[in-house]
């Protein structure tokens, strides 16, 4: 298949076309392909930079991208915000510029605000990857649940995926809705109302209170984290309560499909949201996730640092 | 002596609209004309205003002049250069300056600097409390005679009922106005953008408009306590504007504001992170748009103010949630309230009520909102078909945070006069300074 591939940046799925997607997995898979090796690298990015700009604790998506880099021979280099300047007051712009100075191709940027990204790409010349702003959107986590869907069911289309958890203040929750619900997938997202907002139903997605009705013939269970801080700001009364009325367990995951799977973005908060024998159950594809989340992040610095040219 | 003949003078407190002539001398309105012609034997400086308007000064009940403590963003001359470009002749300062005004010694140091320096009247509101801290009532009456025109916590919400319902009390002893910000700064915390479905998808913290409304219920439900008088600032919301209507019905002391940006944009100006579409209270849905005109139309709402709100740059080129508040507004007001008249509605008297003639009566402004004889020589010479384009480059406040730029609008202020001198002109041959 040719794509047209154009971006300069991956700021979300929110204007991602469908043949857009599909380029991105077709891409993904022959990444994957890399990882069956011995030697699992390759040279495509030699000589390419990406820097990890993260403004919030995350170890997983940051190894990820960081190893997805690697792979293809791009020299990765790390900054968080413990260990930068901005504890001292420096704005997210200048810190950025700076970085920007030091010639990087690629920045990777984790933020707790919605839009830094967008903001940062109107002022920066290299590319720019979301890897998750605020409760905005997290592209490569949407693409590659839609990946390890596609592995695991073959299709997308005419599935029902339910979706659990904090969908007030999930990113992740707002790429899926673009990834699999443009993809053709009838969406279920269930939270407690003060974590489910109404407004969601806009999108198509289904909202509803009651674990079971979500669950009940999905093909695919979406669990997600919840903060455990959350309870403080008295968005449920206690974790024992949500734990049994919005967590999913073997009682509740008997209503889906016989072979439907289980996935959660990580971390998971055994017993919470998720009961400690389904997260390693046979159904469980919380791995195969993590797995096909660097094939994702190598065919996105791939497609972005121009290596696409060559292949295709 | 000035002239100015020829123009429509629309003046709804002096229940006039006709054209006509007014005649200034010494600082006040001397004389008014009928008809389009000179009196005989007039010798003085004429200004022709045939096809304009001429108006009571104009009036922005709700500005930030930044002045003392942030002149960075806008100081007393640059505010009032502004407002004289907007068409205004008075402003109505808020409080929360650095220090804030909430002592004689502040209300006296802006009301002396504007007279020395400013292109416009400077009417300062002191806080509510000391220091905008919720806790102690200011000086009421020592203030008023230093020549605060009402008082107001804005931008810091009186959280405390209990305190305001003194407030609006103590106040009565000397019938004085409080201005209310009405919001449940708890219910607000954190959000940053109307709680709906634009903000829900940009992953924006929200800010409910129950935030704003249980505020105002508050405030008039303590209007009817009390017998004290509120003034509510920029309302944004419909049942904001269906709160004010019902307590008028009864009867209650009450009035209320609202901004030119609240009934122009809704929330959805904020797609994109635009921080220049970042205000407090927050941008509101096309239903609440409608629901500000009705009520500005209807008679509901008194008054637009501007809400004029100048930041540096950097402190809007950031992430959205970390933007400060509020966007400037003194030289785009009078074209977007005038944007009310199209459809033929609203006659234009109802937009100079709410520029001109309300605002002087709530703040019992002597002398301002009328164009009657004696009255002071504020006025505004509007053209209302003037076509023109908001441009950066013509900002005259020290500030640029505007989501109007590029906007082609429609009326503007030809020329200002404030007190029988002009202060702004775009006529040929009327200068400023004059």
């Amino acid at each position: 298949m040719t794509v047209e591939w154009r971006r300069r940046h991956v700021l979300g799925l929110a204007d991602f076309r469908v043949e857009e997607m599909e380029f991105v997995i077709d891409t993904a898979r022959s990444m994957e392909e890399v990882l069956t090796r011995d030697i699992k690298k390759v040279p495509a990015l030699r000589g390419k930079t990406a820097v990890n700009l993260f403004f919030e604790p995350s170890t997983r998506t940051r190894t990820s991208f960081e190893i997805a880099g690697k792979r293809l021979s791009a020299d990765v280099v790390n900054f968080s915000s413990a260990t930068s300047s901005v504890t001292k007051g420096e704005t997210l712009l200048d810190t950025a510029k700076n970085i920007e100075a030091m010639k990087p191709n690629i920045l990777i940027i984790r933020h707790p605000a919605s839009g830094a990204p967008h903001f940062l790409s109107r002022f920066v010349s290299c590319s720019i990857i979301n890897a998750g702003d605020g409760a905005n959107e997290h592209p490569s986590q949407g693409l590659l649940d839609l990946y390890t869907i596609i592995k695991a069911k073959g299709k997308i289309s005419g599935l029902k995926i339910a979706i659990v958890g904090d969908i007030l203040h999930s990113r992740v929750v707002r790429s899926d809705l673009h990834s699999l619900g443009r993809m053709g997938a009838s969406l279920w997202l269930c939270g407690p109302p003060t974590l489910a907002p109404r407004e969601m139903e806009r999108t198509g997605a289904k909202v509803t209170y009651d674990i079971r009705e979500a669950v009940r013939n999905a093909d695919v269970v979406i669990m997600l984290r919840i903060q455990l801080e959350r309870q403080k700001t008295a968005y449920f009364p206690s974790l024992r309560e949500y734990s049994r009325k919005f967590g999913l367990n073997r009682d509740v995951f008997s209503l889906a499909k016989d072979d439907a799977v289980i996935m959660h973005p990580g971390p998971i908060n055994r017993g919470i949201e998720l009961s400690d024998d389904l997260a390693d159950c046979a159904q469980s594809r919380i791995l195969n996730q993590v797995e096909s989340g660097v094939a994702v992040r190598m065919a996105l610095l791939y497609l972005l640092a121009g290596g696409h040219d060559a292949a295709h | 002596m000035l002239l100015i003949k020829g123009g429509r003078i629309i003046d709804p407190a002096g229940r006039r609209d006709e054209t006509g002539g007014v005649v200034l001398e010494d600082g006040k309105v001397k004389d008014l004309i009928s008809g389009p012609g000179a009196p005989k034997g007039f010798e003085g400086t004429v200004i022709d205003a045939a096809g304009k308007w001429v108006v009571p000064g104009l009036i922005d009940m709700h500005v930030h002049l930044r002045d003392p403590g942030y002149e960075w963003k806008e100081d007393i001359r640059s505010g009032t250069a502004a407002a004289a470009a907007g068409g205004f002749c008075s402003v109505v300062c808020m409080a929360n300056t650095k220090p804030v005004n909430d002592h004689v010694e502040i209300t006296r140091y802006i009301r002396e600097k504007s007279e020395r320096e400013g292109f416009a009247n400077v009417f300062p509101v002191a806080a509510v409390t000391r220091g905008m801290e919720g806790k102690e009532m200011t000086d009421y009456a020592e203030l008023s005679e230093a020549g605060a025109v009402a008082f107001s916590d804005d931008g810091r919400p009186v959280a405390s009922s209990l305190l305001m319902r003194r407030a609006l009390e103590y106040a009565k002893a000397f019938d004085l106005l409080i201005l209310s910000h009405a919001e449940d700064a708890e219910m607000s915390h954190g959000g940053a953008a109307h709680e709906g479905w634009t903000a829900c998808r940009l992953g924006i913290p929200g800010i409910p408009s129950a935030a704003e409304e249980i505020a105002i219920a508050r405030d008039i439900l303590l209007a009817r306590l009390t017998g004290g008088k509120v003034h509510i600032q920029h309302i944004s919301t419909k049942m904001g504007v269906d709160l004010l209507r019902m307590a008028k019905r009864a009867g209650l002391p009450v009035t209320g504001e609202t901004a030119p940006h609240y009934f122009t944009l809704t929330d959805a100006a904020i797609e994109g992170y635009n921080t220049n579409a970042k205000m407090n209270p927050p941008l509101r849905p096309e239903e609440d748009r409608m629901a500000l005109l009705e009520g500005l139309i209807d008679g509901t709402i008194d008054a637009v103010a501007t809400d004029h709100a100048p930041h540096d740059d950097y402190v809007k080129r950031c992430e959205f949630i970390e933007a400060a508040n509020g966007i400037i507004g003194l030289e785009t007001a009078l074209p977007l309230t005038l944007a009310l008249l199209a459809g033929g509605k609203v006659a234009p008297g109802r937009a100079i009520e709410l520029l001109s003639a309300n605002p002087a009566r709530i703040l019992k402004l002597a002398g301002k909102g009328s164009l009657r004889k004696g009255a002071d020589a504020d006025v505004t010479i509007i053209d209302p078909d003037a076509e023109w384009e908001y441009r950066e480059a013509d900002v005259r406040s020290k500030s640029r945070n505007s989501p109007f730029f590029g906007w082609k609008l429609r009326g503007r202020a030809v020329v200002t006069i404030r007190g029988g001198r002009v202060t702004h002109s775009l006529l040929a041959g009327v200068t400023a300074g004059a």
